[in-house]
Order: structure tokens, then C-alpha cells, then sequence
């Protein structure tokens, strides 16, 4: 399972704009790189990354060979209602690795 | 004589700075406009204009590493229902793909600003392009020198 790391605010007011930052371990193989016998690493990315808030999807990213390794993304929300932040990460391959987070509205 | 030595020593020294200017030009001529970007921009927002302002793009003017280039883009934005920006892309004109991270806001995001990390394969400009809600595009650069450029052989 990869590892994820969250930095949310623990509890913040209606209407204030917080920062959100997540991370994954990940190689984020980009394909144009060599082994020590000269053979070309297939690439392997994580393709899409998606925040939501219960059912409601409040940031996404599509990502591509561009992004470095271990991809540390972050973004905004405005506060309205608490609940449960997801956050996903989707691999070429179509596996998918997820965490979740609570988010306290004051 | 000290008078006409100073002379010949200043002429030199602007003669060098011309070489200089040259030298440095020639390189982002070649650069510019490369036709790959040029191509996947259009791919992603047609030939629509791309206007000036409300977008800006802050990164580190020399990165030792291309593997880990910090990026952060703001867009001027009310993010409300009516008024949001949808989408943000970052191109490069030197990696092998160009279109480097797509990142789409809603009205819940509050702020149009993103953070993050991309790799770079030598010293170049990086164009970053918002589209607003109402379809407007927006775009601004940003020139950075590359020290160790992230790995792009093929």
C-alpha cells in the first residue's frame, strides 16, 4: 500500500479558505529512463489525482511523466460543511490508492 | 598613454558584452515558440486567444535539479459558482511531452491556486495557461536555467 501523507487543518471556521497538502511514494516512472543493462523502464505513472468532500469532488489533476517523483500537490477549499475528505490517486495500471482525512467546520 | 589604454580596454569591454548579447540570443530563438507546445496547447484549448494577466506563475530561476522543479500558479479569481476558474495547465518547451500537469478547480476549491512539483529537461520557459469558467484563457511565463536537466534519453 502506498504511502500517503494529508496536512489538513483540524478544525477550521465556515467560509475560511484552507490549505490542503497531500503526497504519495511514488516512482512516477516516466519511460525515457534506462536500466544499468542499457533495457528502457516502461513507464509507470500515476495518471490522475482527485480531492473530494463526501460525493463532491472540490479539486482534480491530471497528471503526466512531467511531475516528479513522489508528487506533493497543494491546493485550496473553501469551508462550508464538515465531512470526509478523500483523496485518490489513480496508477496507469488502474490501481488506486486512497486516504481519508475529517474535515471539522466550526 | 593611460588615457588611450582606457580607451582600447573599454572598447574591448563592449565589444565582449556584444559577443555576449549574441551568444545568449541565439539559443532562446531556437527555443521559442517550439512547434511540440505550440501543437498541445492547441490540442487542449483550441486557437483561441490567450490573453495577458490575472494568471501568475512563480518558480525558482535556477534549479540545481530538473527532477524537482517547484511550480506555483495563482489565478485572480472570485471562485464563485458563476465566476471560477476550470482548469490550469503547464507546458514545458523542452520536455519530450509538453503538457506537463492539468489541474481543474471548482467553486469548491475557494482559491485558484496550486502547488507542486515537475521535472524539466534542460533551461527553458514554462507557459502555464488558465481557462476560466466563462471559456476565457489566460497564460503568463516563466524563464528558468536548469543546472542538472531531468533525465530525457531515449
Amino acid at each position: 500500500m502506498a504511502d500517503i501523507r494529508l496536512s489538513i487543518p483540524k478544525s477550521v471556521e465556515s467560509g475560511a479558505v484552507i490549505e490542503l497538502k497531500a503526497m504519495i511514494r511514488h516512482d512516477m516512472e516516466s519511460g525515457y529512463r534506462r536500466d544499468i543493462q542499457g533495457q528502457a523502464i516502461p513507464r509507470n505513472i500515476l495518471e490522475y489525482f482527485e480531492c473530494r468532500l463526501g460525493d463532491t469532488v472540490i479539486f482534480s489533476a491530471d497528471l503526466f511523466p512531467g511531475v516528479s517523483a513522489n508528487p506533493l500537490i497543494k491546493f485550496y477549499h473553501r469551508a462550508q460543511e464538515s465531512g470526509t475528505l478523500t483523496f485518490t490517486w489513480r496508477e496507469q495500471t488502474g490501481q488506486t490508492f486512497y486516504k481519508t482525512a475529517e474535515l471539522v467546520v466550526l | 598613454m593611460m588615457t588611450k589604454y582606457r580607451n582600447m580596454n573599454r572598447r574591448k569591454v563592449l565589444g565582449m558584452g556584444a559577443a555576449a548579447a549574441c551568444l545568449t540570443a541565439l539559443p532562446r530563438q531556437a527555443w521559442a515558440d517550439e512547434p511540440a507546445m505550440a501543437a498541445a496547447i492547441k490540442d487542449m484549448f483550441g486557437d483561441k486567444a490567450v490573453l495577458d494577466g490575472r494568471i501568475s506563475l512563480t518558480m525558482p530561476v535556477l534549479s540545481e535539479s530538473g527532477y524537482f522543479v517547484p511550480v506555483d500558479v495563482e489565478v485572480d479569481s472570485p471562485m464563485t459558482p458563476d465566476d471560477y476558474v476550470r482548469r490550469v495547465a503547464l507546458f514545458s518547451e523542452r520536455n519530450p511531452i509538453a503538457l506537463m500537469a492539468l489541474y481543474n478547480f471548482t467553486p469548491y476549491s475557494g482559491r485558484a491556486r496550486v502547488e507542486g512539483k515537475v521535472r524539466l529537461g534542460g533551461s527553458q520557459t514554462v507557459h502555464a495557461i488558465a481557462e476560466m469558467s466563462d471559456g476565457s484563457l489566460y497564460g503568463t511565463s516563466f524563464k528558468v536555467h536548469v543546472t542538472l536537466a531531468a533525465c530525457v534519453v531515449n
